[in-house]
C-alpha cells in the first residue's frame, strides 16, 4: 500500500524586542542568571503585565506577511501548568482570539510553488531555563528569558513531505529574518519547531492518528525526525498494529523519536481570558503604518533580481536565501556593475569560505566594496582569474584588500608582449630537443612550452598572449 | 478633650497646619491606642511604629516648610494584601508568611508621595477570601462593637482599627463586598471605587478583574480626602482607566433636591432581619426629607450574581494562586521527595481551607469540557448583571441596598458553613460583577447596638454622585459620629 504523509507545523518564533513582552527587562542574550529580571517578569505577588507595543507591531508584521487576516480585538489568555522555568505557573498566551487567523504562504519546493495554510499566528510569552546539576541531583532555574516575546505560527496540515516541511521552514525563516523581527537562530532555540504529522493510504481523505514531534533543533533534524516518524508509523501500520496520539521527542544522536507523554497524560491547560489584560485592540491605522514598513522579501527579491540583473533563477534563488546575502549582492553590484560576475562569485569562492568558517555575512572578512574590488581588477586584467583566487583566499585570511595583495606577492598579471617574447625566445633556446619533436609535428607539446612560461613568471601571464606568442615564435622556427 | 486617635483627618490636618499638634503627636496617640487595644481587637497583622514615627518626623517637616498635602502627617492602615517595600505583606496567609515584597505597591507610593503615616497591615481573610477575617492564619480579628463577633471581611482589620480609633483612616480590598461589608459591620464609611479607577498594581491579586482597592473612613470627607488621592491613572496596571476626576471634597455640600434613587425589588424582597429593614426605611425617609425621589426598579439577573462569582472568583483565583509553589519566595516545605511532591507539600501546608477549597473549585471548573458549561456561563451572566444595572440608572442616580442581609454575626457562627458565609455578600457581589462604584456609610444600629450599614451604588465613574448622597446623609444624622465603647 502506498502512504502519504499529512504535515503541520507549530513554530514558535522569539522576536527582536529592546524589552520583554510584558515589562521593560532588556531581552539581551548571554547575561548572568536572573539579571535580567523584575518584580513582573519573576512573577512577584502584586505585579501586573504591560503589554510591550514593539512586540505587536512584530506581530502585525509578521500577520502582514503571511497574507493573514487580522483580528480586530484579540485576547491574551493565561496557560495554565505548573513548572519552576514559569515564575507565575502560567503562561500568558493567547487561545480562542490570536492577533491573525486564516493565511498563507508559498512556498518553493522540489516539485514547485506550493501553498502552505497558516491557521493562526498569536503572540506568548516564553519561559525560562532549567540548568541541571549533572553531579548533585540539583536543578537551577535562570529566568532571564522568561517574558520575551515569541509569536506562533500554527500552520494548515497543508505538507505531504518531510521535504514540504523543511521547505515551508525555510521560507517562514526567510520572512521572519528579512522581517528584522527574530534572528532565526534555531540552535539557541530562537525559532523552533514542533510537528504534527500522520499519514493514510495515498488518495484518502480522512486524518490518521496523529503524533506530535518535538525537539528539533535545524532545518536538517526536522527532515529527519519526520522521516523516521512516517516510516515508524507506516511500520506500525503495515505491521498490523495501532498507533496511538501522543507526543514524541526526537533523539538527534539515535535519529529516532521517543514517546513523552501519551493523549491521557496530555496537560488539561485551563485556557482562560487573562484578567490582568484587556482585549487587544489592533486599529487599522497600526495594520497600514506596518504595511508600510513592510520590507521586500525573499520571493519578491528574487523575481526582480532575476528580471534586472539577468542572473539565471537559481541564483537569485540562493542569493535571496538570506536577507544579508541579497544585500551583499546589491553591495557588491553597486560599486562593481556586472551582476553576473557578483553573483558568480559569491555562488563559488564566496560561499565556500562563508560556509567552511561558519561566519555570519555581515561579518565576512570579505566586505562587498573588497569583492567588487577584486573583480574589478580581473575585469582590468590586472590579474587572471585563477589568481585573482587566490588573492581571494588571502583576503580572506587577512582581511587586507585586493590591491595591497596583488602588490606586496608581486602578482599583477604580465601582460607586456615583448617581455614575455624575450622569455619565450629563451625558453625555446633552453629546450632545443623539445622544438624539434613539436615542429615534426608533436603539437601537444605547445602545453609544455606554456607550463614552463608560466612558471618563469609564477603564473602571472596573461595566458592568452602566452598562447598567441608561442605559436608565433613555434612557426617563426620552422621557416 | 478628646484624644487625637479619635478625630477626624480633616480635623487632623487643620491642627496640623494650624502648628497646633504635630504628626508624632498624633502618631503616638494612635500607636498607643494599637497598642492597648491589639489585645482585644486584633486589627493588625503587623505594626510598625519605626516606620510610622519616622514617617511622621519627615511629615512634620514638611509641615513646617510649608509643603504639606491635604493628608501629609495622618496615619493610615493598609490591608496587608498591598505591597510595602522590605515590610511583610502577608495576605493573611501562611504560604506568604514571611514574604518582603521588593517593590511598593502604587497606593503605597500614593501615600508615602502624599507624606502619610503608614502604621502596619491589616489583617484580612487569608487571600481576601471570606466575610469575617477568619481564614487568617494570623487569626480572626474582633469587631470593637462586640468582640465577640466578627468585624466582616476581608478587609477587617482595616475597618475594626479605624473604628476603634486603631487608625485615622485605612485601605482596604473589595472583590465581592470586602470594604463595604466590613464597614457596615464596624460602622465606618468604606467605598469600592469603579473597577479600573484605583491601580491593582502591587495589590496581591484574588480575583483580578474583580478585585479594587478602596478607602475606610470614619465620614464621608475624610473618605474623599483618601479617596482623591488614590483615585489615579495608573500606565503599570493594563486594566486602569485613563481618567480624571473632580475633588470629591467639592461634592460634600451640594443638595440632593431631585435626586433619584432606585430601590431594587429583588433586594428588599430578600430582607428577613427586622433591624436592616428598619433601618433602611429610615434612611429612605431621611433621603426624602431632603427632597430625593425613589423609584422601584428590578434587576432580575442579580439572583445569579452569588453562583457566578463563585466561579469566575474561583477560576482566577486558582491561577493567581498557582505562583505559591516554594520555588521562588514564601513557604517551601522542608520534606519532600522530588519537585512534585515539593509542589504539593508546600501548597498543603501553606494554603488554609477557604483557599483550597477556592482554588479546587476554580481548577474543576477551568477543566477541559467544563470551560463552556461554569467559566463561560458566568461571564455571560456578569454581563446580564451589567446590563440590568446599566438599565436602572437610566431611571436613577444611584441605587440604594442594604450592605448585608444582618448585622455582624459572631465569630465562629459561619465559619463551618461556607454557603451560609457566601451567603452574606448578597447584595455587595452584584456591585463587583458589574464593576460599580459602591459606598457602606452607616445607617443606624440593631436593637442589640451593632452597627447597620446601607449601601449605594451609581454607575461607572459616579463616586461624586455617592460621595454627595452620603455626605447629604451624614448631615442629617449622626450614626457616623458614634464609636464603640471599647
Amino acid at each position: 500500500m502506498e502512504f502519504e504523509s499529512v504535515i503541520g507545523l507549530e513554530v514558535h518564533a522569539q522576536l527582536l524586542t529592546e524589552t520583554k513582552a510584558f515589562c521593560s527587562c532588556t531581552t539581551k542574550f548571554g547575561s548572568a542568571p536572573n539579571s535580567n529580571t523584575c518584580p513582573i517578569c519573576l512573577g512577584m505577588p502584586g505585579s501586573l503585565p504591560v503589554l510591550n507595543k514593539r512586540a505587536l507591531e512584530f506581530t502585525v508584521l509578521m500577520a502582514i506577511a503571511c497574507n493573514c487576516e487580522i483580528n480586530e480585538i484579540s485576547r491574551f489568555a493565561r496557560k495554565n501548568y505548573y513548572y519552576p522555568d514559569l515564575p507565575k505557573n502560567y503562561q500568558i498566551s493567547q487561545y480562542e482570539l490570536p492577533v491573525a487567523e486564516h493565511g498563507w504562504v508559498d512556498v518553493d519546493t522540489s516539485t514547485g510553488f506550493k501553498r502552505i495554510g497558516i491557521t493562526r499566528i498569536h503572540m506568548e510569552e516564553d519561559a525560562g531555563k532549567l540548568i541541571h546539576d549533572d553531579r548533585k541531583p540539583v536543578s537551577y532555574v535562570d529566568l532571564n528569558r522568561t517574558g520575551v516575546p515569541l509569536i506562533e505560527i500554527v500552520s494548515e496540515p497543508d505538507m505531504r513531505s518531510p521535504e514540504d516541511a523543511a521547505a515551508y521552514l525555510k521560507s517562514l525563516h526567510s520572512i521572519l529574518v528579512y522581517l528584522g523581527i527574530c534572528d532565526g537562530n534555531m540552535e539557541e532555540g530562537s525559532f523552533r519547531c514542533d510537528a504534527n504529522v500522520s499519514i493514510r493510504p495515498k488518495g484518502q481523505t480522512y486524518l490518521g492518528t496523529k503524533t506530535e514531534l518535538k525537539n528539533m533543533n535545524s532545518f536538517k533534524n526536522v527532515q529527519k525526525g519526520l522521516q523516521h516518524e512516517i516510516e515508524r508509523h507506516e511500520n506500525t501500520l503495515l505491521g498490523g498494529g495501532n498507533l496511538i496520539q501522543e507526543t514524541r521527542l526526537f533523539d538527534p544522536a539515535s535519529g529516532t523519536t521517543i514517546s513523552m507523554r501519551s493523549k491521557e497524560q496530555a496537560h488539561d491547560y485551563r485556557y482562560f481570558p487573562d484578567p490582568d489584560l484587556l482585549p487587544l485592540r489592533v486599529d487599522l491605522e497600526l495594520i497600514e503604518r506596518m504595511r508600510k514598513s513592510l520590507p521586500e522579501l525573499a520571493c519578491q527579491k528574487k523575481e526582480r533580481f532575476v528580471r534586472d540583473f539577468g542572473i539565471p533563477e537559481y541564483d537569485a534563488g540562493v542569493l535571496t536565501a538570506e536577507r544579508s546575502l541579497a544585500e551583499y549582492f546589491e553591495k557588491a553590484v553597486e560599486i562593481f556593475p556586472n551582476p553576473k560576475s557578483v553573483s558568480n562569485w559569491m555562488m563559488t569562492e564566496f560561499m565556500r569560505f562563508l560556509k567552511a568558517s561558519g561566519t555570519a555575512i555581515v561579518s565576512a572578512p570579505v566586505q562587498p566594496s573588497d569583492l567588487a574590488g577584486l573583480l574589478s581588477m580581473m575585469e582590468r586584467g590586472a590579474i587572471s582569474g585563477k589568481i585573482g583566487k587566490v588573492v581571494f583566499e588571502e583576503m580572506w585570511k587577512t582581511g587586507k584588500d585586493s590591491n595591497q595583495i596583488v602588490e606586496e606577492r608581486g602578482l599583477v598579471q604580465v601582460s607586456d608582449v615583448t617581455e614575455i617574447t624575450d622569455m619565450i625566445r629563451k625558453i625555446l633556446l633552453d629546450n632545443p630537443g623539445e622544438v624539434t619533436r613539436y615542429l615534426n609535428g608533436k603539437t601537444q607539446l605547445i602545453a609544455f612550452f606554456v607550463g614552463q612560461t608560466m612558471k618563469a613568471t609564477r603564473g602571472r601571464a596573461n595566458p592568452q598572449i602566452v598562447n598567441e606568442i608561442l605559436t608565433d615564435e613555434l612557426e617563426k622556427l620552422r621557416n | 478633650m478628646s484624644h487625637l486617635y479619635e478625630k477626624t483627618a480633616s480635623d487632623l490636618a487643620g491642627l496640623l497646619r494650624s502648628g497646633k499638634v504635630s504628626s508624632v503627636e498624633i502618631t503616638e496617640s494612635v500607636l498607643s491606642r494599637i497598642e492597648s487595644l491589639e489585645p482585644a481587637v486584633h486589627s493588625y497583622v503587623n505594626v510598625y511604629p519605626d516606620l510610622a514615627v519616622s514617617m511622621a518626623k519627615k511629615a512634620d517637616e514638611d509641615i513646617r516648610r510649608g509643603t504639606a498635602k491635604a493628608l501629609t502627617g495622618i496615619p493610615i492602615a493598609i490591608k496587608d494584601n498591598m505591597c510595602l517595600e522590605g515590610r511583610k505583606t502577608t495576605c493573611g496567609s501562611h504560604i506568604l508568611a514571611n514574604f518582603r515584597p521588593p517593590f511598593d505597591s502604587s497606593v503605597v507610593k500614593l501615600i508615602k508621595d502624599e507624606r502619610m503615616v503608614i502604621l502596619g497591615s491589616a489583617n484580612m481573610d487569608e487571600f481576601a477570601m471570606g466575610s469575617s477575617t477568619e481564614t487568617s492564619c494570623w487569626g480572626t480579628t474582633h469587631n470593637p462593637w462586640d468582640i465577640e463577633r466578627t468585624p466582616g471581611g476581608s478587609s477587617g482589620g482595616s475597618a475594626a482599627a479605624v473604628a476603634c480609633g486603631q487608625a485615622i483612616v485605612s485601605l482596604g480590598s473589595d472583590t465581592g463586598g470586602s470594604i463595604r461589608l466590613p464597614a457596615s459591620f464596624c460602622g465606618v464609611t468604606g467605598m469600592k471605587p469603579t473597577y479600573g479607577a484605583v491601580s491593582r498594581f502591587g495589590l496581591v491579586a484574588y480575583a483580578s478583574s474583580l478585585d479594587q482597592i478602596g478607602p475606610f473612613a470614619r465620614d464621608i470627607r475624610d473618605m474623599s480626602l483618601l479617596l482623591n488621592l488614590i483615585y489615579k491613572h495608573d500606565s503599570l496596571d493594563s486594566t486602569s482607566v485613563e481618567i480624571g476626576h473632580s475633588d470629591f471634597t467639592s461634592f460634600l455640600d451640594n443638595s440632593v433636591s431631585g435626586m433619584t434613587l432606585g430601590l431594587p425589588t429583588e433586594f428588599f424582597g430578600k430582607l428577613t432581619n427586622e433591624d436592616v429593614e428598619k433601618n433602611l426605611s429610615e434612611a429612605r425617609r431621611i433621603f426624602e426629607k431632603q427632597g430625593v425621589n425613589f423609584v422601584e426598579l428590578s434587576l432580575p439577573s442579580l439572583d445569579y450574581g452569588i453562583a457566578a462569582y463563585y466561579i469566575i472568583a474561583p477560576c482566577e483565583a486558582s491561577s493567581n494562586l498557582a505562583r505559591y509553589d516554594g520555588v521562588k519566595y514564601g513557604h517551601r516545605a522542608e520534606k519532600f521527595d522530588n519537585m512534585i511532591d515539593m509542589y504539593c507539600r508546600t501548597r498543603a501546608e501553606g494554603f488554609g481551607q477557604e483557599a483550597k477549597r477556592r482554588i479546587m473549585l476554580g481548577t474543576y471548573a477551568l477543566s477541559s469540557g467544563y470551560y463552556d458549561a461554569y467559566y463561560l456561563k458566568a461571564a455571560k451572566i456578569r454581563t446580564l448583571i451589567t446590563q440590568d444595572f446599566k438599565k436602572a440608572f437610566e431611571s436613577c442616580d444611584a441605587i440604594l441596598s442594604p450592605v448585608a442581609p444582618a448585622p455582624a454575626f459572631k465569630i465562629g457562627e459561619k465559619i463551618d458553613d461556607p454557603i451560609q458565609m457566601y451567603l452574606t455578600d448578597v447584595f455587595t457581589i452584584p456591585v463587583n460583577m458589574a464593576g460599580l462604584p459602591g459606598i457602606s456609610c452607616p445607617a443606624g444600629f440593631s436593637r442589640d447596638g451593632l452597627p447597620i450599614g446601607m449601601q449605594l451604588i451609581s454607575s461607572h465613574f459616579q463616586e461624586s454622585k455617592l460621595v454627595q448622597l452620603v455626605s447629604a446623609f451624614q448631615r442629617e444624622t449622626d450614626h457616623h459620629l458614634k464609636r464603640p465603647a471599647i
